[in-house]
């Protein structure tokens, strides 16, 4: 057999090969003209970031947040589940000072359990948060405490919700990344995001009169305003009938916690806890 | 005169009516309580805003409650007294809104600004809705949309077909029952008056036909109206209140997807509410008391009652002899689509149809098992809904999804539940799937603007 041109074939070979070429040619030419230059940094950047994609730096996640800080000038400490680590890379990377930020954690301002607060009627219906404040205003006699159904461990991204044998939500500061997806979804909005410094906390976000609270939680504030004259620069104030935490400034609330009656402040070290997960990480 | 309905609503459910307990009462007029509490959201839409303080004194009848907007209603005083406090409580469905206490004198003295229009035929329309939102008109059926708003249909649509709701589909509920037996001329005078607004020659008086005494009343009475008019008698078969569904079993059309009656060019007012016009546009008498059941098997002595709104339900229930200890869930409406209440504290409102006590042998706890696809619940729904599916996409958080398969026209009327054998919150997860969606819906509104 010949092998000529017309042999269907080498035709064939020919056809493809040639049109391969030429598209590749094109290609090649395209890729010159029409390259979108991205810094290098970008991708390097999104390495470094441990790709939890949780959000809580605030950008729509890790990729977001890497094209953030090297075009957008965005902080470089704000990826939380990273911590220092991320943020001492970061800035090699970017030749920028590495500022700790201040770190947050979150704070169910309810300590309203079972033992403490009475609920008015038994539900029974699919045990969500947002299913149970909708039925009846919630089964708690507390229109503004914790219904403890666990909406909120349930977004969160790394389990550090526990909701209680009294059905009360608590967060471990030491697995919190802050990264606020329990802030948007407690239908009671009792979870607050607290700089992780703060120590003395009022545990109540009922706004009702103190007889009122009295009447179904034992542990309730009830506006007495006893706590707000143990302190000296107005760190505790009172919001109508709720005494709150001013947690700009640190301070000693240990006078405050003895006299409240109901024992709604309480002291709670949200840092101490991490730094013992950390020996315990050193030792082993 | 009378016909038989020729369609039936698709689905639909047969509970057992257990409407013999308070069926042949009569209605009565109970005592007036010691304190009459007043609520601000006693109808669809936004809250009135209270115009009183505490002190004043109010006759009956005087406006209480501005509303607030257009769609809203105005809130009376049911009676004369001293307003005791202005303040908050929380409403059937838990939601929270101001409330107002009145201490009533004894006296009940009516505010002699009240004006009625004995001549309303030569009055002009807009006259007759203003005195209809004057008074503080909200549907009785249970929903509570203002009146003024539906008897005000906007430019390009025209309503032909008045449907006059007496059917009282819910279990035990037996008020329409007893008003279209015992006042059946108030309602006639009342469904002129709305032909006479809208210009509507066409009415349709639907009733189911376990209710053969209410048909031969209302036949009787409806003799003095004019144009086409015409009793029909349902088939038994719940939800066959609910609007939708009565336009489909009278007339045999179906209100479009997210649309509204007028669309297909149809009103439907419920009996209580015609007559509540009538009062309004005839004798000037703004909303201040409603015909309630207050019935159950744990109930001493079931009644239809003629009580102030205001009224708390424990004194209702003092009222009927008290409850025996076999009682264990208070419902405000009727078991399908009523509201599970925890306290006897709450206080009657313009859509207080009836309260409902259930006893013990009456109520089962129950856990939610996974779905077995038996197709009951697309059976029983009266919109045509597949409440499975949806079910599970709401429980997958996927509102999307259920949106796409029409979760908005769910009208939570429980057909689904009832039939499901796996025993699902299938409401409960339609309404917090519709919460959902609508939530969604106002922040892409919000994120367009």
């Amino acid at each position: 057999m010949e092998l000529s041109i017309t042999n269907p074939i080498v035709l064939a070979a020919v056809t493809v090969g040639g049109s391969g070429l030429v598209c590749g040619a094109l290609l090649a030419i395209a890729s010159k003209f029409f390259a979108v230059k991205e810094d290098p940094r970008i991708e390097k950047a999104q390495d470094l970031l441990p790709g939890a994609n949780c959000g809580g730096c605030g950008f729509a996640g890790c990729a977001d947040y890497a094209k953030a800080v090297v075009v957008e000038n965005a902080e470089i400490n704000l990826c939380t589940p990273g911590g220092n680590a991320v943020l001492k890379s970061l800035a090699k990377l970017l030749n920028k000072d590495a500022t700790a930020a201040n770190r947050k954690v979150a704070l169910v301002a309810c300590n309203g359990s079972d033992e403490h607060a009475q609920r008015k009627f038994l539900y029974n219906g699919i045990a969500d948060c947002f299913a149970a404040h909708a039925t009846g205003g919630g089964d708690k006699k507390c229109p503004y405490g914790c219904l403890g159904y666990g909406s909120c461990a349930r977004v969160c991204p790394t389990g550090a919700i526990e909701i209680t044998d009294g059905r009360l939500a608590i967060v471990h500061p030491e697995l919190c990344i802050s990264c606020g997806a329990c802030v948007k979804t407690c239908p009671r909005h009792l979870i607050t995001l607290i700089p992780e410094t703060a120590t003395i906390h009022v545990l109540c976000s009922s706004k009702d009169k103190g007889p009122v609270v009295k009447k179904y939680c034992k542990v309730g504030c009830i506006g007495c305003t006893l706590c707000t004259k143990q302190v000296e620069n107005k760190e505790i104030s009172m919001d109508g009938t709720l005494a709150t935490v001013d947690y700009t400034k640190p301070f000693d609330g240990s006078k405050a916690i003895e006299k409240c009656p109901m024992n709604t402040i309480v002291e709670r070290r949200m840092t101490s806890a991490r730094e013992e997960l950390g020996q315990l990480e050193l030792a082993e | 005169m009378t016909t038989k309905a020729t369609y039936t609503v698709p689905g639909g459910i047969h509970p057992k009516y257990h409407k013999e307990l308070a069926r042949d009462r009569e209605l009565e007029t109970p005592t007036m309580p010691v304190l009459l509490k007043v609520s601000m959201s006693q109808h669809l839409g936004a809250p009135a805003q209270p115009t009183v303080a505490k002190g004043n004194t109010v006759l009956r009848g005087q406006r209480i409650g501005e509303p607030a907007g257009f769609i809203s209603a105005a809130v009376h005083a049911p009676t004369s007294g001293i307003v005791k406090a202005v303040n908050t409580a929380p409403t059937a469905t838990g939601a929270v809104a101001a409330s107002i206490d009145i201490e009533p004198d004894g006296e009940d003295k009516v505010d002699p600004g009240l004006q009625g229009n004995a001549n309303w035929q030569q009055t002009n329309p807009e006259d007759l809705i203003s005195a209809v939102a004057d008074c503080g008109i909200a549907g009785m059926g249970g929903a509570g949309f203002p009146t003024h708003v539906k008897l005000s249909p906007p430019p390009g649509k025209t309503i032909d077909t008045l449907i006059v709701n007496g059917a009282e589909c819910e279990p035990y509920l037996t008020a329409d029952y007893r008003l279209m037996l015992e006042q059946p001329e108030r309602i006639v005078e009342g469904i002129s008056i709305i032909q006479h607004i809208l210009g509507v020659k066409t009415v349709r008086i639907a009733i189911e036909d376990n209710k053969p005494e209410a048909i031969k009343e209302m036949e009787r009475a409806a003799s003095k109206l004019h144009g086409d008019i015409k009793i029909v008698e349902l088939n038994t078969e719940y939800p066959q209140g609910a609007e939708k569904q009565q336009i489909y079993a009278v007339t045999g059309q179906e209100v479009p997807s997210g649309g509204l009656p007028m669309d297909i060019g149809a009103l439907v007012e419920n009996v209580g509410t015609a007559a509540a016009i009538r009062d309004a546009v005839i004798d000037g008498k703004p909303l201040t008391e409603r015909v309630t059941t207050i019935t159950g098997v744990p109930l001493q002595r079931p009644s239809n009652v003629v009580a102030r709104i205001g009224t708390p339900i424990s004194h209702l229930v003092e009222f009927c002899g008290g409850v025996n200890n076999s009682a264990c869930k208070l419902i405000c409406g009727g078991p399908m689509m009523g509201f599970a209440i925890a306290s006897e504290e709450l206080a009657t409102t313009k859509t207080t149809s009836g309260i409902l006590f259930l006893a013990k042998s009456q109520v089962t706890a129950f856990s939610s098992t996974p779905c077995i696809s038996c197709g009951r619940c697309v059976e029983g729904c009266p919109m045509r809904l597949v409440p499975s599916e949806l079910s599970q996409f709401i429980e997958a958080e996927d509102y999307e999804a259920a949106e796409a398969m029409n979760l908005l026209d769910c009208i939570e009327c429980g057909c689904c539940a009832f039939q499901c054998p796996a025993t699902r919150p299938l409401v409960q997860h339609m309404r917090r799937g519709k919460a959902e969606a609508m939530l969604r819906r106002k922040r892409e509104q919000a994120e367009k603007k």
